[in-house]
This record gives C-alpha cells, sequence and structure tokens, in this order.
C-alpha cells in the first residue's frame, strides 16, 4: 500500500513538473471559469472573446515587445477547484486572472488573492472581473487587487429605473428572482430605486424562487397575473430565464419582461417568438447603437464565430485592452505598477467614453436599455444564437448617470 | 377563485407529466428491482433524438421514432450491461446506471455541444386552446395531459388484459417458476427495460420541446422521478400516478399561497415549494417505505 | 508485530517526506486535497464497505462539518490545528441525528432516505444564508495571530503537515474501529443481517452507531477542508459531493480498507491533472466507473490484491505472460479510442484522420480478441494455481 502511494506519487510528480512551459516572453492571463458542465457555454464565450481581444492585441504588435497569451483553467463553477486553479497559475508565473461566472467563485477569489498577496509581495497578482455583478465587490468587500469591468447589479438597476422613470404606462411592478444572493439583491435594490424614482409605482409581488430548480412556471404565471402586474423585473438567467418567458407566452400574460440577461447564451433561442416585444434587456452591450470602429470588430468578431454569435461579454475585451494599455503605461509588467496604472484610467470605448474608477476599481460606461425584436432592417447583428431575432436599442443612459455612489475603502500597497 | 382553479389546472398538468416520467421507471422498479438512475438521462436522450429526427421528418414521426430507438438502446444496455452487473448485487446494479447516468450526460455535451438545442413546440400544436378567466391554457400542455393518461390507460391495459402482461406481472414475483413454464425470463427482462426507458424518452420528446432541450435537463428532473416513485410505492403504477398528481399539485399550490413560514423572517412557503417532496419523501420512507400502495419494500 | 507496522511506518515516511519533493504550491495544495479525501473516502467505506449501507447523502457530514469549522474558526476561540475537532463534533452530532431517522431501515430504502435528505439540506443552505453563507459560502483565515511553537498555518507546507497529522490519527482510528467488536458485527450486519439479529445483535443499533463514527470521521474531513480552503460554500453539502466520494470509494475498492485510499488518490489526479489536459476528462471518468462496475466490482484495490494473491500461488509469471501479450493490441485499440473522443472534443472533421483512426481502432480490437483467444490457456493455468492455493 505504501508502495503504491510512492508510485503515484512518482507519477504525480512527473505531471506536476510538466506543467505547459509556455514561452518565457510571454504576458499570460489565466481564464478560470467554467469550461463544462451546465454553465460551460457561459464559459466558452468568454474565452473566446478573450482570445479574440488578445489575437487584435498581439496582431498590432502585443505588449511592451511581448505577445499576450491565454490560459484556460476550467473550475467546474466551484469555489474550491478555482482556488486550486490559482496556486496553479501562480506556480506557472501568471499574475493576471480573468473570471466572470458566478460571484461566489469571484468572491472566494478576491480573498484568496488578498491573502496570497498579503503573505506573498513579491508573487502579487491582479484580477480583472469580467462579469461577477454582486455589489459588494466595490464596496464593504473591495480590494486594490480586483477591477471590475461589468456594470454592477445596482448600477444595471440604475439605468433600468431610469427608464422606467418615462414609462407612464407602467404602474403595477412585479418582482420575480432567483432565491439566492444576486436575486436577493435586484429584488432589494428594484424595490429601493422605485420608491426613490417611481413612487407611484406599486410593487405587487416580491418573489423568490429556487435556483434553476423550476421546470413549470405557470403557477408563477398565475400569481403574476393574479396581481395584475404590467411589468416584471427579473436578475433570472439561463434556463430560469427561458422558461419563465416560455410560460408567460403559453398564459398570455400581457407583461412586459425587463431583464439583465436576456441576450446572454442559450436564452434567446430558447425565447424564440415568446420573447418578441415582450422581453427587455439592461445592459452595456447594444450590438445595433456602436460607432464605425466599434462596427468593424464586431464584423471581425461574427466573420470569425458565425454570424449568430453576438460578442455581448465586451466586458472582458475591454479588460484585456486595458491591461495592455496599463502596462504600456507603466512600462511595466509589474502586477502592482499594472494596478496602478489602470485604476484612474479612462479610454474610448466603442459607446463612448469609458473610465475605471480609482476608488473601488468600478468601470464606469454606458448603459442601454434594448427590447427583443425581429431582426432586419437597420437591426443588422442578430442576438446570439439566432438569426431572427435582434436587440433594439430603446434607451441609453450616460456613463455618469449610471455611476453609483461607493463606500470602498480601500487598503493600497 | 381564479387562482385556486388556475393553480388546480397546473398542478394536474404538471403531475401528469411526472407521471410521464415516472411510469418507465415504475414499471423497471417493479419488474427487475432496478431502480434506474439512469432513467432522467434516457429522458433527455429522447429529447435529444426528438429534435434529431423532427428537425428532418417532422414531429408526428419524432413521437414513433424517437422513443423505439432509445428503446432499443437500452434494451442493449439491459443486456451487456445490468444484467451483468446484476450478478454482482443490487449495489453494483445501482453503480451501473448511476455512471451510465453520468456518461449519457458526457455523450450528450460531447454530440449537441453544452448550450441548449432549439427543438420547438410544432406550429400545429402552438397556441392557446381556451381561455380561462385572464389567461389562456396553451394546447400543447393539454396534449401532453393527453398522451400521459393515454399512456396509462395503455399500460394498465397491457399489465392487466395481455398475455405479455400477465407473464410480466408473474416473473415480478416468481422469476424462476415462469422460466421453468418455459418463458424466456432474460429476454422479458430485457424488453421490460426497453419499454420503460422507451416510455421515458417518449416523455422526452414530448417534454422537451415545452421545457429547455439542454444537458442539464437530466439532472433537474432526476431526483423527483424518484421521489415520486418512492413515494407512490415501490411497484405501483397506480400509485406513481397517485403519488405524481399529489406532488403535482402539492408543489403547485405551495407557489401559489403566499404564507410565512414562522420564524423565519424572509422565509415563504412558496419559496420551499421544491424541497417539499423530499421532505414527504424521507417522512413516507420512515413511516411506510412500502410508499402509498406499494407492493414491496426494496 | 513489528513486520506488521512496516506498512504503517512506510505511510508515516512517505507523507513526512512528500513536501520535499513536492514543494510548488499547487502541488502542496493537490496533496492536501487528497489528504481530505482519503479521509472522507474512508469515513464513507465504514458505512459502505463495512456495513453495507450504500448512501448518496454522506456529502451532508462533510458539508455541515465544514460550515461548522469555518465558522468556529472565524469566531476565534479554537486555534487553527484544533479545528477539525469541531468539524468532527458536528459530524458526530449529525450523525446521531440523521443517523437515528436514515437507519430504520436497510437497502434501496437506506439510499433513497439518504438522498432525500441530502437534498434538502443543499436546498437550505440557499434558504438560510445567515448560517450557511448563501452562494458565496463562508470564509475564513486560518493564519494564527500569534503563532504555536513559530506556525502561523498561514503558509501551504505548514497546513500540509497538519493535515499529514490529522490523516495519520483518523487512519489509525478507522482501522482500529474495525478490529473491534463493532466493526466485526457490522460486518455481520452487512453480510447476513437475519443472521446477526438470531446471534443477537441488533442490525438497526450497529448501522445506527456505523453512521455516526462514519460522519464524525467525515465531519473532520470537513473542518481540515475548511482549513485548507479558507471558504466553505454550499458546494461541500452537494450531491455532486456525495457523488464524488462514492466514486471515489467504489473505484478503489470497497472489499479493502485501503481501497478508498486508492480511489481518493486516483480521482484527484484525475479531476484535476487530467482536466488540465483534456476537456474530455469526465468522459473517461464515467467510462472507467462503468468498466470497473461491470469487470471488476472490487475497485482497483481488488485488481492489485489479485496480482499477490497470483504471486503467493506462484502463478504470477502466467498472468504476466499474459498481461504482456495482451498489452500492445489493447494499449493501440485504447489509444485509438482515446484518440476518436479527443478528435470529436475539438470538432476535428478531416476525413483521413477518421479513417484512419477507425482503421487502427478496428484492427486493434479484433486483435486484442485474437491473442485474448491465444492467451486464455495460459490464463486457465494461473486461475487454477490460484483456486489450488486458495483450497490447499
Amino acid at each position: 500500500m505504501a508502495t503504491r502511494k510512492n508510485i503515484l506519487g512518482a507519477a504525480l510528480a512527473v505531471f506536476a513538473f510538466a506543467a505547459p512551459m509556455n514561452a518565457f516572453a510571454q504576458v499570460r492571463i489565466a481564464y478560470i471559469d467554467p469550461l463544462s458542465g451546465a454553465m460551460g457555454a457561459t464559459g466558452e464565450h468568454g474565452l473566446r472573446e478573450l482570445e479574440f481581444a488578445i489575437e487584435a492585441i498581439n496582431a498590432k504588435g502585443g505588449v511592451l515587445g511581448q505577445k499576450m497569451a491565454v490560459v484556460p483553467m476550467d473550475n467546474k463553477l466551484s469555489s474550491q477547484e478555482s482556488l486550486n486553479l490559482l496556486k496553479s497559475a501562480i506556480d506557472q508565473g501568471i499574475r493576471f486572472i480573468s473570471q466572470g461566472n458566478g460571484s461566489a467563485v469571484a468572491g472566494a477569489l478576491i480573498d484568496a488573492i488578498n491573502k496570497h498577496n498579503e503573505r506573498n509581495p513579491d508573487q502579487a497578482v491582479v484580477y480583472l472581473n469580467y462579469a461577477a455583478v454582486d455589489p459588494d465587490f466595490t464596496n464593504d468587500k473591495c480590494s486594490f487587487w480586483h477591477f471590475r469591468f461589468d456594470a454592477n447589479t445596482d448600477m444595471k438597476m440604475a439605468a433600468l429605473t431610469d427608464y422606467l422613470k418615462d414609462q407612464k404606462k407602467v404602474s403595477k411592478v412585479y418582482l420575480l428572482n432567483q432565491d439566492y444572493s444576486h436575486g436577493h439583491q435586484v429584488s432589494k435594490v428594484a424595490k429601493a430605486m422605485l420608491a426613490e424614482k417611481r413612487p407611484d409605482v406599486k410593487v405587487v409581488g416580491d418573489e423568490l424562487h429556487p435556483l434553476a430548480r423550476v421546470k413549470d412556471f405557470a403557477p408563477y404565471i398565475a400569481k403574476i397575473q393574479a396581481s395584475g402586474a404590467d411589468t416584471v423585473i427579473t436578475g433570472n438567467w439561463g434556463t430560469d430565464l427561458s422558461l419563465l418567458v416560455k410560460a408567460a407566452k403559453d398564459a398570455n400574460l400581457k407583461a412586459d419582461f425587463y431583464t439583465y440577461y436576456g441576450g446572454t447564451v442559450g436564452v434567446p433561442p430558447a425565447m424564440g417568438e415568446a420573447g418578441v416585444d415582450r422581453v427587455k434587456v439592461v445592459s452595456y452591450w447594444s450590438a445595433n447603437s456602436m460607432n464605425a470602429s466599434g462596427q468593424a470588430v464586431q464584423e471581425a468578431y461574427r466573420k470569425k464565430y458565425g454570424a449568430d454569435q453576438d460578442p455581448y461579454s465586451q466586458s472582458i475585451r475591454i479588460s484585456a485592452e486595458m491591461l495592455a494599455r496599463a502596462m504600456e503605461k507603466a512600462k511595466s509588467t509589474n502586477p502592482v505598477a499594472v494596478a496602478k496604472a489602470l485604476e484612474g484610467m479612462k479610454v474610448d470605448g466603442p459607446f463612448g467614453e469609458i473610465t475605471m474608477r480609482a476608488d473601488d476599481h468600478q468601470l464606469i460606461q454606458p448603459m442601454f436599455v434594448a427590447t427583443f425584436v425581429k431582426a432586419g432592417g437597420p437591426l443588422k447583428y442578430s442576438a446570439d444564437g439566432t438569426k431572427e431575432y435582434a436587440f433594439r436599442a430603446d434607451a441609453r443612459v450616460e456613463a455618469a448617470a449610471a455611476a453609483r455612489p461607493t463606500t470602498c475603502k480601500m487598503k493600497r500597497p | 377563485m381564479e387562482l385556486f382553479l388556475t393553480s388546480l389546472l397546473n398542478g394536474v398538468t404538471y403531475g401528469l407529466l411526472l407521471f410521464m416520467l415516472s411510469s418507465g421507471l415504475t414499471l423497471i422498479f417493479s419488474m427487475m428491482g432496478v431502480l434506474n438512475f439512469a432513467h432522467a438521462s434516457f429522458y433527455m436522450l429522447g429529447a435529444y433524438f426528438g429534435y434529431v429526427i423532427s428537425t428532418y421528418v417532422g414531429f408526428a414521426p419524432a413521437l414513433v421514432l424517437a422513443p423505439l430507438a432509445v428503446g432499443a438502446i437500452g434494451s442493449l444496455i439491459e443486456r451487456y450491461g445490468v444484467r451483468r452487473a446484476h450478478a454482482f448485487g443490487h449495489v453494483a446494479e445501482l453503480l451501473f446506471t448511476f455512471g451510465l447516468a453520468f456518461l449519457i450526460e458526457e455523450v450528450v455535451h460531447l454530440v449537441w455541444g453544452k448550450s441548449p438545442v432549439p427543438y420547438k413546440v410544432p406550429a400545429a400544436l402552438d397556441g392557446p386552446l381556451f381561455t380561462m378567466f385572464a389567461s389562456t391554457f396553451p394546447a400543447y400542455k393539454a396534449f401532453m395531459m393527453a398522451v400521459s393518461v393515454g399512456m396509462l390507460i395503455a399500460l394498465y391495459a397491457l399489465l392487466t388484459r395481455t398475455r405479455v402482461g400477465l407473464v410480466i406481472q408473474a416473473a415480478l414475483s416468481r422469476p424462476d417458476m415462469v422460466e421453468a413454464l418455459g418463458h424466456d425470463v432474460p429476454k422479458l427482462f430485457m424488453l421490460v427495460f426497453g419499454g420503460g426507458v422507451g416510455l421515458a424518452a417518449l416523455a422526452g420528446v414530448i417534454g422537451g420541446n415545452a421545457f429547455v432541450t439542454e444537458p442539464g435537463m437530466a439532472a433537474a428532473v432526476g431526483t423527483i422521478v424518484f421521489v415520486v416513485v418512492v413515494v407512490g410505492g415501490l411497484g405501483s403504477l397506480t400509485g406513481a400516478f397517485v403519488a405524481s398528481l399529489g406532488i403535482g399539485i402539492l408543489q403547485t399550490f405551495a407557489v401559489a399561497i403566499d404564507w410565512k413560514v414562522p420564524g423565519f423572517e424572509r422565509l415563504t412557503l412558496s419559496q420551499t415549494a421544491p424541497v417539499l417532496p423530499y421532505l414527504i419523501m424521507v417522512l413516507i420512507l420512515i413511516a411506510r417505505p412500502r410508499g402509498l400502495m406499494g407492493t414491496r419494500e426494496s | 508485530m513489528t513486520r506488521r507496522l512496516v506498512p504503517w511506518a512506510l505511510l508515516v515516511a512517505a507523507l513526512a517526506l512528500a513536501p520535499v519533493l513536492f514543494s510548488k504550491g499547487f502541488a502542496l495544495s493537490l496533496l492536501c486535497q487528497t489528504g481530505i479525501l482519503v479521509i472522507f473516502a474512508l469515513s464513507y467505506n465504514m458505512q459502505l464497505g463495512q456495513t453495507g449501507l450504500l448512501s448518496f447523502g454522506h456529502a451532508v457530514y462533510y458539508g455541515l462539518g465544514a460550515l461548522f469549522s469555518i465558522h468556529a474558526l472565524n469566531l476565534g476561540y479554537v486555534p487553527t490545528p484544533l479545528v477539525p475537532l469541531v468539524g468532527g463534533a458536528a459530524g458526530l452530532v449529525f450523525g446521531l441525528l440523521f443517523g437515528y431517522v436514515t437507519t430504520r431501515r436497510a437497502g434501496t430504502t437506506f439510499a433513497m432516505i439518504t438522498m432525500g435528505i441530502g437534498e434538502m439540506v443543499a436546498a437550505c443552505s440557499l434558504m438560510f444564508p445567515a448560517f450557511f453563507g448563501g452562494e458565496a459560502g463562508v470564509s475564513g483565515n486560518r493564519a494564527l495571530r500569534e503563532p504555536i511553537a513559530g506556525l502561523t498555518f498561514g503558509p501551504q507546507v505548514q497546513v500540509y503537515y497538519l493535515v499529514a497529522l490529522w490523516l495519520v490519527g483518523c487512519v489509525i482510528a478507522m482501522h482500529l474501529i474495525t478490529r473491534t467488536p463493532l466493526g466485526r458485527i457490522a460486518n455481520a450486519v452487512r453480510d447476513n443481517p437475519e443472521r446477526a439479529q438470531f446471534v443477537g445483535y441488533d442490525p438497526q443499533a450497529v448501522r445506527f452507531h456505523m453512521v455516526a463514527l462514519s460522519g464524525l470521521f467525515a465531519g473532520i474531513a470537513g473542518g481540515l477542508a475548511a482549513v485548507n480552503y479558507e471558504i466553505v460554500s454550499a458546494e461541500s453539502l452537494s450531491a455532486l459531493t456525495s457523488g464524488q466520494v462514492l466514486l471515489a470509494t467504489f473505484l478503489g475498492g470497497v472489499g479493502f480498507f485501503a481501497g478508498p485510499v486508492v480511489g481518493a488518490i486516483v480521482v484527484t489526479l484525475m479531476s484535476t491533472v487530467l482536466a488540465a489536459y483534456t476537456q474530455a476528462w469526465p468522459f473517461y471518468f464515467g467510462l472507467l466507473f462503468l468498466v470497473m462496475v461491470l469487470f471488476a466490482p472490487g475497485g482497483l484495490a481488488s485488481l492489485a490484491v489479485m496480482q499477490k494473491r497470483l504471486w503467493d500461488a506462484g502463478a504470477l509469471r502466467d498472468a504476466l505472460a499474459v498481461y504482456a501479450r495482451l498489452a500492445l493490441p489493447a494499449a493501440l485499440a485504447v489509444g485509438a479510442a482515446v484518440f476518436a473522443v479527443e478528435m470529436t472534443y475539438r470538432g476535428v472533421r478531416t476525413p483521413e484522420l477518421w479513417l484512419g483512426t477507425a482503421a487502427v481502432l478496428v484492427v486493434a480490437s479484433w486483435s486484442t480478441r485474437w491473442t485474448w483467444m491465444r492467451a486464455r490457456d495460459r490464463w486457465a493455468v494461473a486461475s487454477t494455481a490460484l483456486e489450488a492455493k486458495a483450497r490447499a
């Protein structure tokens, strides 16, 4: 038995030392997200977008004379696995981490990176968060090493409620969310902001359902109908959103759905006809509202990966570009220097100027409220996974208006 | 009143869908004592096969061909897999079906990818059937209910009125005697397994387009099917029917009723709704392991 | 007496020297993870292998142990090295509680009840975020503010030695339990509960005790996990974790005490190291599991022990001859199959490559079968020798 342990130990040694030895003159980013399992498709989408962005940077000569590379790591949506991968990345000499799917994983990473950077200041790691939207990460739990490129839950709700301010036909709102921290946050901030901006609107329901367990949303739709709501606000994603919209169509519910994730992988094709004119999305991305250079990027992406592939994870592309710029500005790839150069940075994004706010490391960018409709005419770029449907931007909320105050008291090195 | 009737109708629909899923499992379990963990995976396979077939030839052929194809696969698995595992005992059988569930999900990832596939309800059946108060009842749901009830009647007739059915029932409790009387019992087991799996696939063909067809769909319904079979009674088809309806209605009403669980500030009954079936299963297993109408314990 | 202690001495030596060989952070972390899974799998085998109880909800004790441990860590009353005791206590309490409820029945009923309880506790984790930490889980800091003997348990190597120490302690304890009357009667209850009842032992009481003890050790494993990862989230309680420990234990072999150890090591290697090389690792995992269930239900340990028995019967040379002849065609067949799977996962569509792989697969499979037909006689010699030795 002990002998077997030794043999296996030797095999372990082979594997551990045989970790891929990438070329030395390369700036590497570890992409830690699910690449298999239920959220695998979302993780793969993000990876594609990151690789696309890195290719573009390398085509222009790379950064500081070096090429950039992505090292994908499958965390299977597990926090513990992510921490293992973090250690593996650090061992391989990687100092920049990109992640976005799941605020639970993001929280674990922030905590682990804080501890690691404190215990090993010469091996500091910087974390680029492209989609984990828990507001805490740029408020109470903010960290100098963490940069968020997505608009957080509060910012998205601010943009949404700004839009609703002018929608006179909205009078009764029903809140339906997944029963976990994200859903709780959406519900809480929706109620607060509606009370502030539209005190005449009545919140006639505030429902939580278990995450990814409900197959038949008909009972929930029945409750919404009974309440007489004309608007539903939901932070649901994945099948929880597509099934909800389908059930609403089946029961002929006459209400508009304001969602956070209506445009993400899997949802537009699953919604199909059921979502047309009914589903709206608040997001920093609007495929059909871009300036010329933005359109060029989009065309290149769709040409490479398919006409029905919507590059909606703009946040991850921006994170790569801003990282490269920060390195050029700091004239170094040292993480501490790069982080100092990155905070406060302003760049011209595809929809206008965006700023990485130094106070809390939250990217401030304009937002859109768009409706799911049939593609065609001026709507050239279709929604992800479909060719017949697209999102039409109904309103644009400027960056400054979408920004939220912060309670972050950041400890700087 | 409106909410009550709507909820009742939704509950019955959901319950009948659960029955469609679990009838096959009850059959397999009654016959062979094998609690087939991969049952929900065959449901998923049926949905994917239905998607592929209906894309090429149409929905009606898919209703027949997909269950047949999956049933054939099931029979082969029984012949070369389950039978071998059976020789090693109940635990090995359970573990085999457990590993099979895992593997089928991976095969689906391999062939169709990880995103949902656009399996749609056929246009002829799409649309409202009737209007009740403010909401409409979709025609497709009525179709699902009809198929489910039809399944119950057909199975019941098969088991009690045909010769094959009587042999199957006899083999349930006295397989050796039945074999001694000249019937090919292993072949019977193979057919029954294939049949049960085919029923799950039929549920998949019908349910896959109403609910999203994606690789996670097996895991999502897997455990609830066991709850139904266990609560209804290990070995009883009518028990499974009663249990599915009961659980369907209970869950739907739990969502509909706005009742706060005393003692917890934010916990309402509707939040706990999907957990209730498991609670019931545990209680039944402790108090009455045979289930509501079961004929054997395990 | 000293001869029996040799494997234990080797174990302690191997554990003590391992960090010298694998000093990189990731490798150390992997060793810690393996050590924790070993304790967890051994505790599971107390139910499965020793008492014949198949449970689908064992992660409940592990997860609850981990949660109580991390809360204890945050409260600060318990120093880091003793935190697994808290986990063990929690595991024991819940083992007593759930054990009382679940052990009223055995067999498939027991399996179903454990599944139901597992699902319920996992669902509770999202309903009561104050204790369970919600989706983000509960995090803590294992580094001691005042070092004990110069140790803060911040660096990974110190945590490794802590895990190794607890591992040795738990393995010794669990091994000793198998030699107590309780352990022996548990085996009797596994094999023939009715007979055990006739001899005078209450199978339900025996099962209850074993479940409670198994919960104790699972809780210790959970406590170590809390210290190692400094975060505990809902997935520690989930059906996935229950499935993982079941897989690891069964793969290693339920009939031998050391089986779960082997299984835990193999599973950790496959899921971390293999996962870095191929996206198809869950597929291989499932396939390996199915093959084990059908062809070697005794697990990897049983395969190893069979080689030893062949050696004792003097028939190992014949067996090795058979293996050697099968090695090349079988390796080619497996290689071609793996190639085909990898090509499918990467979406390769070149027809020449596919035809080539298919050809190799067909030829190699046929050749394996042909070699097996020819080698069967040699194998018969080995089996006869084995049987003769067994009868002697």
